[in-house]
Protein backbone atom coordinates (compact mmCIF):
# COMPACT_ATOMS: atom_id res chain seq x y z
CA UNK A 1 0.00 0.00 0.00
CA UNK A 2 2.63 2.50 0.79
CA UNK A 3 4.15 1.03 -2.39
CA UNK A 4 0.92 2.24 -4.13
CA UNK A 5 0.96 5.72 -2.64
CA UNK A 6 4.62 6.51 -3.51
CA UNK A 7 3.77 5.31 -6.82
CA UNK A 8 0.62 7.64 -7.11
CA UNK A 9 2.68 10.87 -5.94
CA UNK A 10 6.01 10.29 -8.27
CA UNK A 11 3.72 9.79 -10.79
CA UNK A 12 1.90 13.09 -10.21
CA UNK A 13 4.65 14.80 -9.69
CA UNK A 14 6.06 13.38 -13.04
CA UNK A 15 2.80 13.98 -15.41
CA UNK A 16 2.98 17.57 -13.85
CA UNK A 17 6.24 18.46 -14.49
CA UNK A 18 6.45 16.70 -18.00
CA UNK A 19 2.86 17.28 -19.03
CA UNK A 20 4.14 20.50 -21.68
CA UNK A 21 6.95 18.34 -23.25
CA UNK A 22 6.31 17.64 -26.84
CA UNK A 23 6.54 13.47 -26.12
CA UNK A 24 4.27 13.20 -23.37
CA UNK A 25 2.00 10.98 -24.81
CA UNK A 26 4.67 8.96 -25.76
CA UNK A 27 6.33 8.83 -22.77
CA UNK A 28 3.51 7.95 -20.76
CA UNK A 29 2.18 5.21 -23.18
CA UNK A 30 5.74 3.36 -23.10
CA UNK A 31 6.14 3.60 -19.20
CA UNK A 32 3.04 1.82 -19.38
CA UNK A 33 4.14 -0.62 -21.36
CA UNK A 34 7.29 -1.23 -19.61
CA UNK A 35 5.33 -1.94 -16.46
CA UNK A 36 2.53 -3.62 -17.57
CA UNK A 37 4.67 -5.90 -19.86
CA UNK A 38 7.25 -6.25 -17.05
CA UNK A 39 4.98 -7.19 -14.22
CA UNK A 40 2.93 -9.63 -16.95
CA UNK A 41 6.11 -11.15 -17.50
CA UNK A 42 6.55 -12.15 -14.04
CA UNK A 43 3.64 -13.86 -13.72
CA UNK A 44 3.55 -15.89 -17.04
CA UNK A 45 7.34 -16.70 -16.08
CA UNK A 46 5.86 -17.87 -12.77
CA UNK A 47 3.02 -20.07 -14.61
CA UNK A 48 5.80 -21.48 -17.11
CA UNK A 49 7.89 -22.56 -14.12
CA UNK A 50 4.65 -24.19 -12.36
CA UNK A 51 4.17 -26.16 -15.84
CA UNK A 52 7.63 -27.25 -16.34
CA UNK A 53 6.96 -28.54 -12.67
CA UNK A 54 3.97 -30.32 -13.82
CA UNK A 55 5.24 -31.70 -17.19
CA UNK A 56 8.52 -32.86 -15.17
CA UNK A 57 7.04 -33.91 -11.97
CA UNK A 58 9.24 -32.49 -9.74
CA UNK A 59 9.13 -33.34 -5.92
CA UNK A 60 10.62 -30.98 -4.47
CA UNK A 61 8.93 -27.70 -5.26
CA UNK A 62 5.46 -28.90 -3.66
CA UNK A 63 6.11 -27.43 -0.42
CA UNK A 64 6.56 -24.17 -2.61
CA UNK A 65 4.08 -24.79 -4.82
CA UNK A 66 1.36 -22.17 -3.40
CA UNK A 67 3.49 -19.23 -4.22
CA UNK A 68 4.41 -20.00 -7.67
CA UNK A 69 0.37 -20.05 -7.77
CA UNK A 70 0.09 -16.74 -6.33
CA UNK A 71 2.46 -15.03 -9.01
CA UNK A 72 1.29 -16.97 -11.57
CA UNK A 73 -2.45 -15.41 -10.40
CA UNK A 74 -1.27 -12.07 -11.14
CA UNK A 75 -1.37 -12.82 -14.74
CA UNK A 76 -4.99 -12.23 -16.06
CA UNK A 77 -4.57 -8.61 -13.53
CA UNK A 78 -1.34 -7.92 -15.57
CA UNK A 79 -2.90 -9.09 -18.79
CA UNK A 80 -5.70 -6.35 -18.05
CA UNK A 81 -3.07 -3.70 -17.84
CA UNK A 82 -1.14 -4.79 -20.93
CA UNK A 83 -4.93 -5.45 -23.22
CA UNK A 84 -5.52 -1.62 -21.39
CA UNK A 85 -1.98 -0.06 -22.54
CA UNK A 86 -1.62 -1.83 -26.10
CA UNK A 87 -5.85 -0.64 -26.47
CA UNK A 88 -4.48 2.72 -26.01
CA UNK A 89 -1.64 2.43 -28.07
CA UNK A 90 -3.85 1.32 -31.26
CA UNK A 91 -6.27 3.79 -30.94
CA UNK A 92 -3.43 6.26 -30.90
CA UNK A 93 -2.29 4.77 -34.28
CA UNK A 94 1.14 3.29 -32.76
CA UNK A 95 1.46 6.75 -30.96
CA UNK A 96 5.43 6.76 -31.85
CA UNK A 97 5.36 3.40 -30.10
CA UNK A 98 4.44 1.23 -32.83
CA UNK A 99 5.74 2.93 -35.77
CA UNK A 100 3.64 1.01 -38.05
CA UNK A 101 0.32 1.56 -36.65
CA UNK A 102 0.57 4.55 -38.34
CA UNK A 103 -1.78 4.31 -41.34
CA UNK A 104 0.73 6.94 -43.36
CA UNK A 105 3.69 5.13 -43.43
CA UNK A 106 1.84 1.99 -45.65
CA UNK A 107 0.38 5.10 -47.97
CA UNK A 108 2.60 5.13 -51.38
CA UNK A 109 1.58 9.04 -51.76
CA UNK A 110 2.32 9.76 -47.87
CA UNK A 111 6.09 10.98 -47.31
CA UNK A 112 6.25 9.21 -44.32
CA UNK A 113 5.55 5.83 -46.97
CA UNK A 114 7.89 3.32 -45.44
CA UNK A 115 8.17 0.53 -48.39
CA UNK A 116 9.85 -2.17 -45.52
CA UNK A 117 6.93 -1.94 -42.95
CA UNK A 118 4.66 -2.19 -46.20
CA UNK A 119 6.60 -5.45 -47.07
CA UNK A 120 5.79 -6.56 -43.33
CA UNK A 121 2.08 -5.32 -43.46
CA UNK A 122 0.48 -8.92 -43.62
CA UNK A 123 1.72 -9.97 -40.24
CA UNK A 124 2.19 -6.55 -38.81
CA UNK A 125 -1.29 -4.73 -39.24
CA UNK A 126 -3.78 -3.72 -36.49
CA UNK A 127 -6.35 -6.28 -36.94
CA UNK A 128 -3.94 -9.54 -36.98
CA UNK A 129 -2.27 -8.14 -34.09
CA UNK A 130 -5.45 -7.70 -31.74
CA UNK A 131 -6.30 -11.26 -32.94
CA UNK A 132 -2.53 -12.88 -31.86
CA UNK A 133 -2.47 -10.58 -28.25
CA UNK A 134 -6.13 -11.81 -27.56
CA UNK A 135 -4.90 -15.66 -29.11
CA UNK A 136 -1.67 -15.58 -26.67
CA UNK A 137 -3.85 -13.86 -23.38
CA UNK A 138 -6.92 -16.62 -23.97
CA UNK A 139 -4.83 -19.78 -23.88
CA UNK A 140 -2.23 -18.04 -20.71
CA UNK A 141 -5.55 -17.76 -18.83
CA UNK A 142 -7.10 -20.88 -20.04
CA UNK A 143 -4.04 -22.91 -18.65
CA UNK A 144 -3.79 -20.87 -15.86
CA UNK A 145 -7.53 -21.19 -14.56
CA UNK A 146 -7.08 -25.02 -15.10
CA UNK A 147 -3.86 -24.90 -13.17
CA UNK A 148 -5.46 -23.51 -10.50
CA UNK A 149 -8.98 -25.38 -10.02
CA UNK A 150 -7.01 -28.68 -10.26
CA UNK A 151 -4.43 -27.60 -7.67
CA UNK A 152 -7.46 -26.83 -5.62
CA UNK A 153 -9.32 -29.88 -6.15
CA UNK A 154 -6.36 -31.95 -5.37
CA UNK A 155 -6.40 -30.36 -1.74
CA UNK A 156 -10.25 -31.94 -1.49
CA UNK A 157 -10.05 -35.41 -3.24
CA UNK A 158 -6.24 -36.55 -3.36
CA UNK A 159 -5.06 -39.42 -5.48
CA UNK A 160 -3.10 -39.07 -8.46
CA UNK A 161 -5.68 -38.57 -11.04
CA UNK A 162 -5.40 -35.10 -10.99
CA UNK A 163 -1.47 -34.88 -10.65
CA UNK A 164 -1.29 -37.01 -14.37
CA UNK A 165 -3.83 -34.48 -15.65
CA UNK A 166 -1.52 -31.55 -14.68
CA UNK A 167 1.90 -33.62 -15.91
CA UNK A 168 -0.38 -33.72 -19.52
CA UNK A 169 -1.50 -29.97 -19.65
CA UNK A 170 1.82 -29.19 -18.42
CA UNK A 171 3.62 -30.68 -21.33
CA UNK A 172 0.63 -29.48 -23.71
CA UNK A 173 1.09 -26.01 -22.18
CA UNK A 174 4.92 -25.91 -22.82
CA UNK A 175 4.24 -26.52 -26.41
CA UNK A 176 2.24 -23.24 -26.74
CA UNK A 177 4.42 -21.15 -24.78
CA UNK A 178 7.51 -22.39 -26.77
CA UNK A 179 5.90 -20.45 -29.73
CA UNK A 180 4.28 -17.72 -28.15
CA UNK A 181 6.77 -16.63 -26.21
CA UNK A 182 8.29 -16.05 -29.33
CA UNK A 183 5.95 -14.77 -31.51
CA UNK A 184 4.60 -12.19 -28.36
CA UNK A 185 7.85 -11.10 -27.90
CA UNK A 186 8.03 -10.21 -31.46
CA UNK A 187 4.47 -8.60 -31.58
CA UNK A 188 4.74 -6.73 -28.25
CA UNK A 189 8.21 -5.60 -28.15
CA UNK A 190 10.37 -6.10 -31.20
CA UNK A 191 7.99 -4.63 -33.22
CA UNK A 192 8.73 -1.19 -31.79
CA UNK A 193 11.80 -1.37 -33.39
CA UNK A 194 10.17 -2.35 -36.98
CA UNK A 195 12.70 -2.61 -39.30
CA UNK A 196 14.92 -4.30 -37.04
CA UNK A 197 14.97 -8.04 -36.36
CA UNK A 198 16.34 -10.55 -34.32
CA UNK A 199 15.70 -14.36 -33.96
CA UNK A 200 17.68 -14.72 -30.52
CA UNK A 201 15.02 -12.27 -29.68
CA UNK A 202 12.02 -14.03 -28.05
CA UNK A 203 14.43 -16.51 -26.36
CA UNK A 204 16.28 -13.23 -24.60
CA UNK A 205 12.72 -11.55 -23.47
CA UNK A 206 11.96 -15.23 -22.17
CA UNK A 207 14.99 -15.78 -20.70
CA UNK A 208 14.87 -12.00 -18.60
CA UNK A 209 11.02 -12.59 -17.47
CA UNK A 210 12.14 -16.30 -16.20
CA UNK A 211 14.59 -15.11 -14.21
CA UNK A 212 12.75 -11.79 -12.99
CA UNK A 213 10.30 -14.37 -11.90
CA UNK A 214 12.44 -16.79 -9.96
CA UNK A 215 13.98 -13.77 -8.05
CA UNK A 216 10.07 -12.99 -7.06
CA UNK A 217 9.39 -16.43 -5.82
CA UNK A 218 12.51 -16.18 -3.94
CA UNK A 219 11.94 -12.62 -2.47
CA UNK A 220 8.32 -14.23 -1.49
CA UNK A 221 9.95 -17.23 -0.25
CA UNK A 222 11.91 -16.01 2.21
CA UNK A 223 9.37 -12.89 3.33
CA UNK A 224 6.66 -16.06 4.41
CA UNK A 225 9.54 -18.03 5.70
CA UNK A 226 10.42 -15.06 7.86
CA UNK A 227 6.79 -14.75 8.89
CA UNK A 228 6.91 -18.38 10.01
CA UNK A 229 4.05 -18.98 7.50
CA UNK A 230 6.58 -21.51 5.88
CA UNK A 231 7.45 -24.70 8.33
CA UNK A 232 7.90 -27.11 5.54
CA UNK A 233 10.27 -25.21 3.94
CA UNK A 234 13.83 -25.63 4.74
CA UNK A 235 17.32 -24.47 3.60
CA UNK A 236 17.07 -27.23 0.77
CA UNK A 237 14.20 -25.36 -1.12
CA UNK A 238 15.36 -21.92 -0.75
CA UNK A 239 19.20 -23.56 -2.37
CA UNK A 240 17.19 -24.60 -5.10
CA UNK A 241 15.68 -21.75 -6.01
CA UNK A 242 18.61 -19.84 -5.68
CA UNK A 243 20.29 -21.97 -8.11
CA UNK A 244 17.28 -21.42 -10.03
CA UNK A 245 17.82 -17.15 -9.74
CA UNK A 246 22.15 -18.14 -10.61
CA UNK A 247 21.06 -20.37 -13.76
CA UNK A 248 18.52 -18.46 -15.59
CA UNK A 249 20.66 -15.21 -15.11
CA UNK A 250 23.25 -16.96 -17.13
CA UNK A 251 20.97 -18.30 -19.11
CA UNK A 252 19.94 -14.66 -19.66
CA UNK A 253 23.08 -13.77 -19.83
CA UNK A 254 24.35 -15.71 -22.05
CA UNK A 255 21.88 -15.11 -24.53
CA UNK A 256 22.54 -11.18 -24.26
CA UNK A 257 26.03 -11.95 -25.23
CA UNK A 258 24.87 -14.16 -28.04
CA UNK A 259 22.87 -11.77 -29.78
CA UNK A 260 25.43 -8.84 -29.21
CA UNK A 261 28.26 -10.72 -30.33
CA UNK A 262 26.64 -11.72 -33.42
CA UNK A 263 25.61 -8.36 -34.29
CA UNK A 264 28.87 -7.17 -33.24
CA UNK A 265 31.01 -9.60 -35.59
CA UNK A 266 28.21 -9.87 -38.83
CA UNK A 267 28.40 -5.72 -38.71
CA UNK A 268 25.24 -5.73 -41.15
CA UNK A 269 24.12 -1.66 -41.26
CA UNK A 270 20.42 -2.92 -40.99
CA UNK A 271 21.66 -4.93 -37.47
CA UNK A 272 23.71 -2.80 -35.96
CA UNK A 273 21.62 -0.13 -35.92
CA UNK A 274 19.59 -1.52 -32.93
CA UNK A 275 22.91 -1.53 -30.58
CA UNK A 276 24.35 1.37 -31.78
CA UNK A 277 21.41 3.77 -30.80
CA UNK A 278 21.36 2.25 -27.20
CA UNK A 279 25.23 2.33 -27.09
CA UNK A 280 25.13 6.09 -28.00
CA UNK A 281 22.40 7.22 -25.96
CA UNK A 282 22.02 4.66 -22.71
CA UNK A 283 25.76 3.54 -22.81
CA UNK A 284 25.84 3.77 -19.29
CA UNK A 285 22.50 2.10 -18.52
CA UNK A 286 22.64 -0.13 -21.35
CA UNK A 287 26.12 -1.70 -20.16
CA UNK A 288 25.45 -0.79 -16.69
CA UNK A 289 22.39 -3.39 -16.56
CA UNK A 290 24.30 -6.13 -18.37
CA UNK A 291 26.89 -5.78 -15.54
CA UNK A 292 24.45 -5.99 -13.12
CA UNK A 293 21.97 -8.99 -14.34
CA UNK A 294 25.69 -10.81 -15.11
CA UNK A 295 27.64 -10.03 -12.71
CA UNK A 296 26.05 -9.64 -9.27
CA UNK A 297 24.40 -13.27 -9.50
CA UNK A 298 27.86 -14.99 -10.82
CA UNK A 299 30.39 -13.41 -8.39
CA UNK A 300 27.99 -13.35 -4.98
CA UNK A 301 25.69 -16.40 -5.72
CA UNK A 302 28.73 -18.78 -6.70
CA UNK A 303 29.29 -20.34 -3.13
CA UNK A 304 26.68 -22.72 -1.90
CA UNK A 305 26.60 -21.12 1.66
CA UNK A 306 25.77 -17.60 -0.35
CA UNK A 307 22.73 -19.28 -1.99
CA UNK A 308 21.14 -20.92 1.79
CA UNK A 309 21.83 -17.05 3.07
CA UNK A 310 18.47 -14.88 3.26
CA UNK A 311 20.04 -11.93 3.53
CA UNK A 312 22.33 -12.15 0.34
CA UNK A 313 19.89 -13.48 -1.12
CA UNK A 314 17.19 -10.72 -0.48
CA UNK A 315 20.21 -8.04 -1.82
CA UNK A 316 21.21 -10.11 -5.12
CA UNK A 317 17.41 -10.34 -5.80
CA UNK A 318 16.08 -6.92 -5.55
CA UNK A 319 19.45 -5.38 -7.40
CA UNK A 320 19.04 -8.23 -10.52
CA UNK A 321 15.19 -7.52 -10.16
CA UNK A 322 15.88 -3.81 -11.23
CA UNK A 323 18.41 -4.87 -13.38
CA UNK A 324 15.99 -6.98 -15.64
CA UNK A 325 13.38 -3.96 -14.99
CA UNK A 326 16.31 -1.37 -16.91
CA UNK A 327 16.27 -4.38 -19.09
CA UNK A 328 12.65 -4.19 -20.46
CA UNK A 329 12.78 -0.22 -20.45
CA UNK A 330 15.55 -0.16 -22.60
CA UNK A 331 13.34 -2.63 -24.78
CA UNK A 332 10.77 -0.53 -24.75
CA UNK A 333 11.96 3.24 -24.06
CA UNK A 334 15.37 3.20 -26.09
CA UNK A 335 12.83 2.41 -29.29
CA UNK A 336 9.90 4.27 -28.92
CA UNK A 337 11.47 7.46 -27.64
CA UNK A 338 15.11 7.37 -29.02
CA UNK A 339 17.45 9.94 -27.50
CA UNK A 340 14.77 11.61 -25.55
CA UNK A 341 14.20 8.68 -23.33
CA UNK A 342 15.29 9.21 -19.67
CA UNK A 343 14.45 7.92 -16.05
CA UNK A 344 12.40 10.87 -14.21
CA UNK A 345 9.31 10.65 -11.61
CA UNK A 346 7.17 9.38 -14.18
CA UNK A 347 9.30 6.16 -15.04
CA UNK A 348 9.50 5.24 -11.18
CA UNK A 349 6.20 6.42 -9.81
CA UNK A 350 4.70 4.06 -12.22
CA UNK A 351 6.92 0.92 -11.38
CA UNK A 352 6.30 1.74 -7.77
CA UNK A 353 2.61 1.79 -8.41
CA UNK A 354 2.44 -1.51 -10.55
CA UNK A 355 4.85 -3.05 -8.09
CA UNK A 356 2.63 -2.22 -5.41
CA UNK A 357 -0.66 -3.01 -6.80
CA UNK A 358 1.62 -6.62 -8.25
CA UNK A 359 2.12 -7.29 -4.33
CA UNK A 360 -0.91 -6.70 -2.84
CA UNK A 361 -2.53 -9.28 -5.55
CA UNK A 362 -0.28 -12.07 -4.91
CA UNK A 363 -0.28 -11.63 -1.28
CA UNK A 364 -3.97 -11.53 -1.50
CA UNK A 365 -4.13 -14.27 -3.78
CA UNK A 366 -1.76 -16.32 -1.14
CA UNK A 367 -4.89 -16.31 1.60
CA UNK A 368 -6.87 -18.03 -0.91
CA UNK A 369 -5.89 -21.00 -0.61
CA UNK A 370 -3.38 -23.16 2.53
CA UNK A 371 0.10 -22.67 1.56
CA UNK A 372 0.96 -26.26 1.69
CA UNK A 373 -1.23 -28.66 -0.85
CA UNK A 374 -2.02 -31.18 1.26
CA UNK A 375 -2.81 -33.83 -1.02
CA UNK A 376 0.13 -33.14 -3.49
CA UNK A 377 1.64 -36.64 -3.89
CA UNK A 378 4.87 -35.68 -3.95
CA UNK A 379 4.63 -33.57 -0.57
CA UNK A 380 6.16 -36.02 1.42
CA UNK A 381 9.38 -36.08 -0.92
CA UNK A 382 9.06 -32.02 -0.41
CA UNK A 383 9.36 -31.62 3.00
CA UNK A 384 12.27 -34.41 3.66
CA UNK A 385 13.97 -32.59 0.89
CA UNK A 386 17.22 -32.32 1.12
CA UNK A 387 20.94 -31.82 -0.74
CA UNK B 1 52.05 -51.97 10.56
CA UNK B 2 49.17 -54.19 10.26
CA UNK B 3 45.89 -52.98 11.51
CA UNK B 4 43.29 -55.07 12.09
CA UNK B 5 40.06 -54.28 10.28
CA UNK B 6 36.30 -55.25 10.50
CA UNK B 7 33.87 -55.74 7.36
CA UNK B 8 30.40 -55.60 7.41
CA UNK B 9 28.86 -56.27 4.69
CA UNK B 10 24.85 -55.30 3.65
CA UNK B 11 22.56 -56.15 0.94
CA UNK B 12 20.19 -52.76 1.45
CA UNK B 13 21.45 -49.43 1.40
CA UNK B 14 18.82 -48.21 4.06
CA UNK B 15 19.66 -51.19 6.33
CA UNK B 16 23.42 -50.07 6.12
CA UNK B 17 22.34 -46.49 6.74
CA UNK B 18 20.36 -47.70 9.48
CA UNK B 19 22.97 -49.50 11.14
CA UNK B 20 25.56 -47.04 11.42
CA UNK B 21 23.17 -44.46 13.05
CA UNK B 22 23.01 -47.07 15.55
CA UNK B 23 26.62 -47.49 15.90
CA UNK B 24 27.66 -44.32 15.34
CA UNK B 25 25.03 -43.09 18.55
CA UNK B 26 27.04 -45.46 20.25
CA UNK B 27 30.44 -43.64 19.58
CA UNK B 28 31.93 -46.37 17.30
CA UNK B 29 33.72 -44.29 14.67
CA UNK B 30 33.02 -46.06 11.10
CA UNK B 31 36.31 -45.00 8.97
CA UNK B 32 34.54 -45.57 5.40
CA UNK B 33 31.38 -47.02 3.55
CA UNK B 34 31.90 -48.91 -0.16
CA UNK B 35 29.01 -48.73 -2.49
CA UNK B 36 28.24 -48.99 -5.67
CA UNK B 37 26.54 -45.54 -5.82
CA UNK B 38 26.20 -42.79 -3.70
CA UNK B 39 24.03 -43.43 -0.75
CA UNK B 40 21.70 -40.20 -0.26
CA UNK B 41 22.51 -38.47 3.54
CA UNK B 42 25.57 -41.27 4.63
CA UNK B 43 27.86 -38.31 4.73
CA UNK B 44 26.60 -36.59 7.62
CA UNK B 45 25.93 -40.10 9.74
CA UNK B 46 29.54 -41.48 9.08
CA UNK B 47 30.79 -37.59 9.42
CA UNK B 48 32.55 -36.74 5.87
CA UNK B 49 33.36 -33.61 5.76
CA UNK B 50 32.10 -31.28 3.15
CA UNK B 51 33.87 -31.44 -0.53
CA UNK B 52 36.71 -29.04 -0.94
CA UNK B 53 35.97 -29.89 -5.05
CA UNK B 54 34.35 -26.70 -5.15
CA UNK B 55 37.24 -24.41 -4.27
CA UNK B 56 39.35 -26.41 -6.84
CA UNK B 57 37.06 -26.39 -9.68
CA UNK B 58 36.97 -22.05 -9.08
CA UNK B 59 40.76 -22.30 -8.85
CA UNK B 60 40.95 -24.17 -11.75
CA UNK B 61 38.56 -21.71 -13.80
CA UNK B 62 40.47 -18.97 -12.77
CA UNK B 63 43.85 -20.37 -13.93
CA UNK B 64 41.71 -21.51 -17.65
CA UNK B 65 40.55 -17.39 -17.71
CA UNK B 66 43.91 -16.19 -17.74
CA UNK B 67 45.82 -18.50 -19.48
CA UNK B 68 43.50 -18.37 -22.42
CA UNK B 69 43.45 -14.25 -21.79
CA UNK B 70 47.41 -14.15 -21.62
CA UNK B 71 47.61 -16.80 -24.97
CA UNK B 72 44.91 -15.01 -27.00
CA UNK B 73 46.21 -11.04 -25.99
CA UNK B 74 49.86 -12.57 -27.04
CA UNK B 75 48.91 -14.51 -30.26
CA UNK B 76 46.64 -12.31 -31.71
CA UNK B 77 47.61 -8.91 -31.05
CA UNK B 78 51.08 -8.57 -29.34
CA UNK B 79 53.20 -10.89 -31.58
CA UNK B 80 51.02 -11.38 -34.83
CA UNK B 81 48.28 -8.66 -34.84
CA UNK B 82 45.66 -10.69 -36.89
CA UNK B 83 43.08 -8.55 -39.09
CA UNK B 84 39.76 -10.80 -39.36
CA UNK B 85 36.46 -9.87 -40.62
CA UNK B 86 37.90 -6.11 -41.11
CA UNK B 87 38.38 -6.06 -37.33
CA UNK B 88 42.25 -5.74 -36.84
CA UNK B 89 43.76 -6.83 -33.30
CA UNK B 90 45.28 -3.20 -32.18
CA UNK B 91 44.30 -3.86 -28.78
CA UNK B 92 42.81 -6.85 -26.47
CA UNK B 93 40.11 -4.78 -25.39
CA UNK B 94 38.84 -3.66 -28.69
CA UNK B 95 38.04 -7.01 -29.86
CA UNK B 96 37.36 -8.22 -26.48
CA UNK B 97 34.18 -9.59 -27.59
CA UNK B 98 35.75 -12.02 -30.09
CA UNK B 99 37.97 -13.24 -27.45
CA UNK B 100 35.11 -14.07 -24.88
CA UNK B 101 33.86 -17.16 -26.35
CA UNK B 102 37.05 -18.67 -26.51
CA UNK B 103 38.23 -17.54 -23.21
CA UNK B 104 34.64 -19.17 -21.60
CA UNK B 105 35.45 -22.66 -23.29
CA UNK B 106 39.11 -22.69 -22.22
CA UNK B 107 37.62 -21.87 -18.24
CA UNK B 108 35.04 -24.54 -18.99
CA UNK B 109 38.32 -26.81 -19.78
CA UNK B 110 40.26 -26.36 -17.35
CA UNK B 111 37.94 -26.52 -14.76
CA UNK B 112 36.39 -29.72 -15.60
CA UNK B 113 39.65 -31.51 -16.83
CA UNK B 114 41.36 -30.02 -13.34
CA UNK B 115 38.19 -30.94 -11.52
CA UNK B 116 38.04 -35.07 -12.70
CA UNK B 117 41.79 -35.21 -12.48
CA UNK B 118 41.57 -33.73 -9.06
CA UNK B 119 39.02 -35.87 -7.69
CA UNK B 120 40.86 -39.16 -9.33
CA UNK B 121 43.93 -38.59 -7.78
CA UNK B 122 42.50 -37.68 -3.81
CA UNK B 123 40.48 -41.02 -4.40
CA UNK B 124 43.48 -42.78 -5.60
CA UNK B 125 41.59 -44.17 -9.05
CA UNK B 126 43.38 -43.02 -11.38
CA UNK B 127 43.85 -45.92 -14.38
CA UNK B 128 46.35 -48.29 -13.35
CA UNK B 129 46.34 -47.80 -9.76
CA UNK B 130 45.17 -51.28 -8.19
CA UNK B 131 41.58 -51.21 -6.51
CA UNK B 132 41.32 -50.22 -2.77
CA UNK B 133 37.84 -51.47 -2.05
CA UNK B 134 37.48 -55.03 -0.21
CA UNK B 135 35.75 -57.07 -2.09
CA UNK B 136 34.45 -56.39 -5.63
CA UNK B 137 31.00 -57.41 -4.77
CA UNK B 138 30.99 -53.50 -3.58
CA UNK B 139 30.86 -52.23 -7.58
CA UNK B 140 27.78 -54.91 -7.85
CA UNK B 141 24.80 -54.66 -5.49
CA UNK B 142 26.32 -54.77 -1.65
CA UNK B 143 27.66 -52.56 0.40
CA UNK B 144 30.47 -52.52 2.97
CA UNK B 145 31.19 -50.86 6.08
CA UNK B 146 34.62 -50.70 7.41
CA UNK B 147 35.45 -50.04 10.98
CA UNK B 148 39.16 -50.04 12.30
CA UNK B 149 40.02 -51.33 15.01
CA UNK B 150 42.78 -48.77 16.00
CA UNK B 151 40.31 -45.86 15.39
CA UNK B 152 37.87 -47.20 18.21
CA UNK B 153 39.61 -48.13 21.15
CA UNK B 154 36.43 -47.90 23.32
CA UNK B 155 35.62 -51.69 22.52
CA UNK B 156 37.48 -54.88 21.54
CA UNK B 157 36.81 -56.49 18.16
CA UNK B 158 34.25 -58.50 19.97
CA UNK B 159 31.97 -56.03 21.07
CA UNK B 160 32.24 -54.31 17.86
CA UNK B 161 31.29 -57.46 15.93
CA UNK B 162 28.12 -58.02 18.64
CA UNK B 163 26.93 -54.97 17.73
CA UNK B 164 27.48 -54.72 13.95
CA UNK B 165 25.19 -58.97 14.20
CA UNK B 166 22.41 -56.46 15.51
CA UNK B 167 22.16 -54.13 12.31
CA UNK B 168 21.18 -56.61 9.79
CA UNK B 169 24.27 -57.50 8.08
CA UNK B 170 24.40 -60.53 5.86
CA UNK B 171 28.38 -60.90 6.16
CA UNK B 172 31.09 -60.35 8.59
CA UNK B 173 34.68 -60.26 7.31
CA UNK B 174 38.23 -59.32 9.68
CA UNK B 175 41.65 -58.49 8.26
CA UNK B 176 45.06 -57.38 8.63
CA UNK B 177 45.80 -54.72 6.34
CA UNK B 178 49.12 -52.46 6.08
Amino acid sequence: MTLMGVGVLFTAIGVFTSMSDHHFTTRLLANGLVNSFFFFALGLGALFFLALQYATETGWYASVKRIIEAVAGFLPYGMGLLALTLLVITINDGAHIYGWMDPEVLNPKSHHYDEIIDGKSAYLNKGFFWIRTLVYMGTYYIFLRGFRMRSLAEDKIGGTEIHFTNYRKGAVFLVFFAVFSSTSAWDWLMSIDVHWFSTLYGWYTFAGMWCSAMVVLVLLTLYLKKLGYLPNVNDSHIHDLGKWTFATSFLWSYLWFSQFMLIWYANIGEEVTYYMMRIENFKALYFGMFLINFAFPMLILMSRDAKRHAGILTFVGLIILTGHWLDVYILISAGSLGATAKIGFLEIGMALLVAGFFIRIILHNLTKAPLTPVNHPFLDESIHHEI
Amino acid sequence: MAERVIYAMYDDDDVLKDGAKMLVAKGVKISEVFSPFPIHGIDPIIGIKNTRLGIVAFLFGITGLMLATIGMRFFMVTDWPMNIGGKPNFAYLDNLLAFVPITFEFTVLCAAHGMAITYMLRNKTLPGIPAQNPDPRTTDDKFVMEIRLSENTKYNSDELEKMLRETGLIELDQKDIK
